[in-house]
């Protein structure tokens, strides 16, 4: 069952070919890994998906029936996908709670919300920084706020930019069980990143993009061992 | 718990603009004092141009608190906010005009001055002050809602916004210098004799209108103090700092910026109203772009993003203009420039910044 179908998505920078005619289905369960050298167009993939880059052609399909494509920003958002961008971004002048609040979205009943952000609190780690402004947290930090912030809509579809990019290792671990625990049968998630290690702990299958297509889709193992892959991205 | 917070503290970002918030304890204080003021003038009646001159001051402190609300807590930078406050000043005084004219019989200047035998049609009703009062609100919200609605739509935004915001009240001001309008052209509408029967200029009406103007930046004050305290308050913080986040996170943030935008204007409108009876006279000078650019000006120097800071600002720089442009006008452009190099330089959150001295029970928000 494919929670977020790509059918032959092309998006166009003047002359550059950001995105090549790409189709990609994503199950859901399932955490994707998106992996390719720089200019390869995952991120530009995930900007079509959350509505922020308008594809020349080519549909997004959200579960059976709604077109990204044809939505705005919050329209997608409020249909249950959300994006953590490759810079952290939260609020920095609101506090760790309210940048949650905000991510429960605005249609959230009162109790409801109480509940998820205290969820969101536990597995951000960030409980004992509840009141603090969120633009004092250090990066990583930051970057797991608003994986919570993402988090706390309760999202049919997770989309996560280089979660793991200026991170330690031991807060790179950290990340992986977060991620690993966002896994539900009814949730897809996808991961773009750059770190290998981290995309093979995290990923169930990933998907290599070289020039706005697809490479190689399947296990990670397979992608290390085929020639193309090697030959333009793992070969350097 | 964990021992990796804080292991990139090098990368930490630069403290977030300070907010005022909540209704902390300087905001109350100063609607408090604000009352005061309004009580002690009541019972001590001082001098009439004193009393006029503080009306004034807190005239255009309603003014640059709308201006504080879309700039400091929206991010919205108008350098067009004088064509809001010069629509609410431009329905006074034709109100006052027509109410005069009602009354005594003098043809208002815009009549004597072209020669006309009635007035226009579009001044029909303007002898009603709720009618005017109305007329000026919606007139302004409708011309914010248009401008607001065509920009925010388009995502025009930051410095293009203000540019263009500009542009529009320079606009306004070419089109009100004409003398065909009706509004007084270049003349602008003066001597205004009769405030709701009252002689204009008595002790008694100057007094009322000044406490009226307070009491009104009193009241503006606790509604836009309680607005950004509100979950509203938090979404335009939000959309301040990061607007493409916020819309992924499933808000709709052009419809929160033309509201919050309406409403400024509304407030920007309500300063004009209150202003141009006790300067006696509006004329084109009000949209001339230095105007608009100097509210932003008032609004920099006592603190963007608090509303104290751009009342504190509004009222000092405008109280050392009165007395300087009569002590020494020629300096006058010189000393506003140095005191915004000033501030820039040493105070680059405004003077409410000096206010960070004060003891930390004093600067902690109130619970609410």
């Amino acid at each position: 069952m494919s929670a977020l179908v790509v059918e032959s998505l092309s998006v166009v920078f003047g002359g550059f070919r950001a995105l090549d005619d790409l189709s990609l289905a994503i199950d859901a369960g399932e955490i994707r890994g998106v992996i390719g050298p720089n200019g390869a167009g995952k991120t530009t993939l995930l900007d079509v998906i959350s509505g922020i880059t308008r594809a020349r052609s080519g549909r997004v399909t959200l579960g059976e029936a709604i077109d990204l494509t044809r939505s705005s920003e919050a329209e997608i958002a409020r249909a249950g996908v959300r994006r953590k961008f490759q810079r952290p971004s939260v609020f920095p002048a609101l506090s760790v709670r309210e940048n949650l609040e905000i991510g429960c979205g605005a249609g959230c009943p009162p109790a409801e919300r109480s509940r998820r952000i205290v969820e969101a609190l536990t597995i951000a780690g960030l409980e004992s920084q509840a009141d603090r402004l969120a633009g004092l947290l250090a990066h990583g930090e930051k970057q797991w706020l608003e994986i919570a912030m993402v988090l706390a809509s309760d999202p049919r579809v997770i989309l996560l930019d280089e979660p793991v990019a200026g991170l330690s290792d031991e807060e790179t671990e950290r990340t992986v069980g977060l991620i690993r625990g966002l896994r539900r049968p009814d949730r897809a998630i996808v991961v773009v990143e750059h770190d290998m290690a981290f995309v093979e702990a995290v990923a169930d299958r990933v998907t290599v993009l070289h020039e706005g297509r697809t490479l190689y889709e399947g296990a990670m193992a397979g992608a290390r061992a085929a020639p193309r892959v090697i030959e333009v991205y793992l070969g350097r | 718990m964990n021992a990796v917070t804080g292991s990139l503290a090098a990368t930490r970002a630069a403290a977030p603009m300070p907010v005022q918030r909540r209704y902390d304890a300087g905001l109350l204080g100063l609607v408090a004092a604000l009352v005061g003021v309004a009580l002690i003038l009541g019972l001590a009646k001082p001098e009439t141009y004193l009393v006029n001159a503080i009306g004034q001051l807190a005239a255009l402190a309603i003014l640059a608190v709308s201006l504080d609300l879309v700039w400091g807590y929206l991010g919205i930078l108008s350098l067009g906010h004088g064509l809001f406050f010069a629509i609410g000043g431009y329905v006074c005084a034709m109100h006052l005009s027509a109410h005069a004219y009602a009354v005594t019989g003098t043809a208002p200047d815009v009549m004597q001055f072209m020669g006309w035998a009635s007035l226009p049609f579009y001044w029909t009703g303007m002898t009603s002050a709720p009618y005017a009062l109305v007329l000026a609100i919606a007139l302004a919200v409708l011309v914010a809602f248009l401008f607001g609605w065509a920009s925010f739509r388009s995502r025009v935004n930051g410095v293009y916004f203000s540019i263009i915001s500009q542009a529009l009240v320079y606009v306004a001001m070419l089109l009100m210098f004409r003398n065909d309008t009706g509004f007084g052209g270049n003349n602008g509408m003066t001597s205004f004799t009769l405030l709701f029967g009252f002689a204009m200029g008595a002790p008694g009406t100057v007094l009322t209108l000044t406490i009226v103007t307070i009491l009104a930046l009193a009241a503006v004050l606790i509604g836009c103090g309680r607005l950004v305290a509100s979950g509203i308050g938090r979404q335009m913080l939000a959309c301040r700092d990061d607007e493409t986040r916020l819309r992924t996170l499933g808000y709709g943030t052009t419809a929160l910026k033309l509201k919050i935008w309406c409403l400024s204007a509304a407030i920007a409108a309500l300063a004009g109203i209150l202003y141009v009876p006790q300067v006696g006279i509006i004329n084109p000078r009000v949209l001339a772009p230095d105007l608009s650019l100097e509210i932003a000006v008032w609004v920099a120097i006592g603190g963007m993003g608090r509303l104290s800071g751009a009342v504190i600002g509004a009222v000092l720089v405008n109280a050392l203009k009165f007395w300087l442009t009569a002590a020494m006008p020629e300096a006058w452009p010189f000393i506003l420039s140095g005191l915004v190099l000033l501030v820039v330089l040493v105070l680059p959150n405004g003077l409410l910044d000096l206010g960070r001295l004060k003891p930390t029970w004093l600067s902690r928000g109130m619970p609410r």
